[in-house]
């Protein structure tokens, strides 16, 4: 107790004015969500994540949060009356909410704020993301073992790095498991909308896929995969374990709770400072959901092999010698990509056919 | 037992009454509803029509986001009304919203990095031009080849939105946002900021041109011979041929001048709150004051408090939800309960309720 009055006292003179005299009332932690709480992927995890943390501290916390907020003018304004309503730390969880986090951070120097998915920080912004292509390339792995046809369907959101990244680490896997594979990439322009991404599924179903993997959050694609028959995919952002043993074979899921935790902890000893950190499996927060009994053992010891081997630090998925698509190199025997190539990837690698639609 | 008889003329007692009553039916509706969901009914409807207002925590930043968010809703449903008076469905204000900032935006951003000050104001007049001229597809395949605006401006929407997620991926793509979709901030640059032009206000230029745009309407439709051609025109198609109107200048004009004032409010938008082209910069103010057109009697005063009204609802829906906790579903519901309640108590100005007995 001693210890964090003068932990506090130390923050309250480090922090300026008007922190002190919260002490004692419980930290107000705020969350701005893109999407439903109920929508089963990106916002359901960080929701989850939420409620970790009020399940962790107990009293100590207190949180808020606003859902299905407009990216642009309207979650400036979200995010303002968060910090008006006395939040200590808000989390803005979507790329969207970057540029309208800033904004109000400027006017909020007391005010902690952490942006996901994005590249920007000031004193009082952090920003936090997940290396999910680790967990593409286990299950590229296992879709690259399980494909009979040799066809791999991938339904994609949007052409941006982090798209484009998952795209890339998912082949790469798959090449090497099986070197016959094919990939069809369909972008469906959304990040969730069953209908478009059912529409999707059908068409590689019908090019003759038998493994659907999707960047995009709804469980439709796994629904055409049931209907279909003898097509796999996989849990996207949540485990979406209702698709269990088969169509959904194993997930990768996005575990927020961590490292929401861990931040939370941060403002409560005030040793919060403004950080850019990129987590994966190693740290939890990307999560490779059970692999089922539809998935043959041998190959499921070798996704795990592999996943262990990345948590490690052992394997790296963007591991040389790989070409970019036009056939130019770009990483040689033994290289590894570094994070910066990796945030702004914009290429194909080669192998994959179509281009990539600007 | 309860029966319609049709008035003679609408009663405009009725027609200023039916608004108001609408409201109070939406809120005990809106109450049971609230209640329903184990929140405080008194309190919810306190939260969303008062606080925004009044609260002394949030008030201060509430009350001009108000103006900031009835702006481009005013801007946008004074355009609408002139053609709904007419009988000229323009239901594609959304994409003309997107055209118009797009146009604006793409000549602003072609001019990066010159300083100068004239960049604004080009900008704002090729928004106009945008949202026009997207406006003059449904238009000019009306009058040539009689198809309906009604489907033609909705469909051409999604048009634009394709064209907006293409151009934030694409051409108008921030060179130095790591690969990251959208603009650069045209806020936050200075030839092109649309910053407040009174601090703390929350009154932009988009503001203040929609402050105009009633007050034009308004004398339109009262004091000119257009705005009389448009009243005819809506009540009797026949009266107003014998009356020199010619329907296809009636169309394009309408369809024009909605199209400009959706593609002002675009470009104000994109120049000011919202900041920068991204794949979600339209977030339904083309849908929304259609609901606001007809809130306000498709009169230009009515349009004026219906818009304020329909903002207060937003941000007091926020505000609901980030203190009581109540869902982002049930604010929707909320309202599209109030367009409901407009339209059922509507039957009021044409009719009146007789009780008794059939005669």
């Amino acid at each position: 107790m001693h210890r964090r009055t003068l932990l506090a006292a130390t923050a309250a003179l480090a922090l300026g004015t008007g922190w002190a005299a919260a002490q004692d009332d419980p930290v107000k932690v705020g969350f701005i969500y893109v999407g439903p709480v109920g929508d089963g992927g990106w916002t359901y995890e960080h929701d989850q994540a939420r409620q970790a943390v009020e399940e962790h501290f107990g009293d100590a916390v207190e949180t808020v949060y606003q859902e299905s907020v407009p990216e642009g003018a309207d979650a400036e304004r979200a995010i303002t009356q968060m910090a008006l309503g006395g939040a200590d730390l808000i989390f803005t969880t979507s790329f969207g909410f970057m540029d309208p986090t800033m904004n109000v951070a400027e006017r909020f120097p007391d005010v902690k704020f952490e942006h996901a998915t994005g590249y920007k920080t000031a004193e009082n912004v952090s920003n936090y993301g997940a290396r999910f292509y680790e967990g593409r390339a286990v299950i590229g792995h296992i879709a690259g073992k399980m494909t009979e046809t040799n066809k791999i369907g991938y339904i994609a959101s949007f052409p941006i790095p982090e798209v484009i990244r998952g795209i890339n680490a998912s082949y790469i896997a798959a090449k090497k498991a099986n070197p016959d594979v094919e990939f069809s990439v369909v972008w469906a322009y959304t990040w969730i909308d069953p209908a478009k991404e059912a529409d999707a599924a059908q068409a590689l179903i019908e090019q003759g896929a038998d493994v659907i993997l999707q960047h995009t959050d709804s469980t439709a694609p796994l629904a055409l995969a049931e209907q279909a028959g003898n097509v796999i995919g996989f849990g996207q952002a949540s485990d979406m374990a209702e698709y269990k043993p088969s169509p959904r074979v194993s997930s990768i899921i996005d575990n927020w709770a961590p490292y929401y935790i861990d931040r939370v902890q941060a403002v409560m000893d005030g040793t919060w400072e403004s950080q850019s950190v990129w987590h994966g499996i190693d740290e939890g927060m990307v999560e490779i959901g059970e692999m089922t009994d539809a998935i043959p053992e041998d190959v499921r010891a070798e996704a795990q092999d592999i996943a262990d081997q990345i948590a490690a630090g052992e394997y790296h998925p963007f591991t040389g010698p790989i070409n970019r698509q036009d056939g130019t190199p770009w990483l040689a025997e033994g290289e590894v990509a570094d994070d910066e190539t990796l945030l702004g990837m914009d290429f194909y690698v080669e192998g994959l056919t179509g281009e990539i639609p600007n | 037992m309860i029966r319609l008889v049709p008035r003679a003329e609408p009663s405009t007692a009725w027609t200023i009454a039916t608004p108001i009553l609408a409201v109070l039916l939406t809120m005990i509706a809106g109450g049971l509803m609230f209640a329903a969901l184990g929140k405080d009914p008194f309190e919810s409807i306190r939260t969303i029509f008062w606080d925004p207002l009044f609260h002394p925590q949030f008030a201060g930043y509430s009350r001009p986001q108000l103006l900031v968010k009835a702006g481009p809703l005013i801007l946008i449903a004074i355009g609408l009304s002139l053609g709904f008076r007419a009988g000229v469905w323009n239901i594609g204000a959304e994409g003309q919203y997107i055209v118009g900032a797009l146009a604006g935006a793409g000549t602003a951003l072609a001019l990066y990095p010159l300083e100068a000050w004239w960049i604004f104001p080009l900008a704002v007049l090729i928004g106009a031009l945008g949202g026009w001229a997207w406006a003059m597809i449904p238009a000019l395949l009306k009058t040539r080849f009689r198809t309906n605006e009604i489907l033609v401006s909705l469909l051409l929407v999604y048009v634009a939105e394709a064209l907006l997620a293409s151009m934030s991926l694409g051409l108008m793509r921030n060179p130095e946002g790591g690969g990251f979709p959208g603009s650069r901030n045209l806020a936050r640059w200075e030839p092109t900021a649309n910053a407040e032009l009174i601090g703390g206000t929350g009154m932009h230029w988009g503001v203040l041109t929609a402050f105009l745009a009633v007050i034009a309407a308004y004398v339109l439709l009262t004091r000119h011979i257009r705005g009389f051609h448009l009243r005819l025109a809506g009540q009797s198609p026949r009266a107003a041929r014998f009356a020199g109107v010619e329907p296809n200048r009636l169309v394009i004009f309408c369809l024009g001048v909605s199209g400009a004032l959706a593609g002002l409010a675009g470009i104000f938008e994109v120049t000011g709150p919202a900041g920068q082209i991204s794949i979600d910069f339209n977030v339904g103010y083309g849908f929304t004051a259609i609901i606001v057109a007809f809130l306000g009697r498709l009169h230009p005063v009515g349009i004026l408090l219906a818009g304020l009204l329909m903002a207060l609802t937003y941000i007091g829906g926020e505000l609901a939800q980030l203190m009581l906790g109540l869902p982002a579903a049930a604010i929707q519901a909320f309202q599209g309960m109030l367009l409901f309640f407009l339209l059922a108590v509507d039957v009021l100005t044409n009719y009146r309720l007789r009780l008794g007995a059939v005669a």
